[in-house]
């Protein structure tokens, strides 16, 4: 049932990916993005992360596309001419991109062959450890517990990333200060 | 037990955003591609979180942080690239072509 359900969103993430790299218009690349997005936060609550799930619509599907969309109708960018390259080019976007996939799928396999799968040293947990720290925490104190002692400091460079960024695209974007 | 298909999926689709990146020219468009290489490794941490622990899920968050600052200062880029040159095509930014 769960395996229908995810086999279900890869699809339609894969799908959505796929039409978002061929699509010519732009506006029709970043809507077949947002559908992609959907998709991953529905595989997102199968994987027993639902806080992450809510977030990745509200800030990627939400902020970020919007974001993306609005700058798109900012510059005025609905239909022109073609931006794929050409022949050759479109031969080593295939070639490089299916032999990427195979290389991580081999990777994979041979990681599970010397026993990634099972429960091995590999895994310092035994498992359904994540299922029981929701159950005891709640799917947002398992996130925030960590994230507020083992990593605060690296939140607290976040906020200052954040605050830069803010900074250098105001300066960018502004034609005179 | 999800962790293959979902491991396969995030291949498939960082592979996906690294022929897109390859394959167009508009800037915009491969800033897309980028985000969806973002969500392919994204997609990982996840999956392996419900093996490993909460962890991965912190990850993640910092991801979206950086993806949400890339995605900003990058975006501003691009703006001040189509004031000067009035295009986002990569093929007219040839400035430093010798």
């Amino acid at each position: 049932m769960v395996g229908g359900f995810f086999w279900g969103l890869a699809v339609v993430a894969v799908a959505g990916a796929l039409l978002c790299v061929t699509r010519r218009s732009p506006v029709a690349s970043a809507l077949w993005l947002v559908v992609t997005m959907f998709a991953l936060a529905g595989m997102y609550l199968l994987l027993d992360a639902q806080f992450v799930a809510i977030i990745q619509i509200l800030v990627y599907a939400g902020a970020i596309m919007v974001l993306f969309l609005f700058v798109i109708m900012l510059l005025n960018l609905g239909r022109g001419p073609s931006d794929m390259r050409g022949w050759i080019g479109r031969g080593v976007a295939l070639l490089v991109g299916v032999g990427l996939a195979l290389q991580l799928g081999v990777t994979y396999r041979a990681v599970r062959a010397a026993g990634f799968g099972q429960q091995t040293v590999a895994f310092p947990l035994p498992a359904g450890e994540l299922q029981r720290a929701q159950e005891a925490q709640g799917a947002v104190g398992m996130v925030a517990g960590p994230l507020f002692r083992q990593y605060l400091i690296p939140f607290e460079i976040t906020s200052v990333l954040l605050l830069v960024a803010i900074v250098g695209a105001v300066i960018l974007a502004k034609r005179k200060l | 037990m999800l962790l293959g298909p979902a491991l396969g999926v995030s291949a498939v689709l960082f592979a996906i955003g690294v022929g897109g990146v390859l394959l167009r020219r508009n800037a915009i468009v491969i800033f897309m591609c980028v985000e969806l290489m973002l969500n392919g490794v994204n997609l990982t941490f996840i999956a392996l979180a419900q093996q490993l622990g909460p962890d991965g899920q912190i990850i993640v968050f910092f991801v979206m942080a950086v993806a949400a600052a890339e995605a900003a200062v990058g975006l501003a880029v691009i703006l001040a690239v189509y004031r000067h040159q009035e295009s986002v095509n990569l093929q007219d930014l040839n400035l430093l072509r010798g």
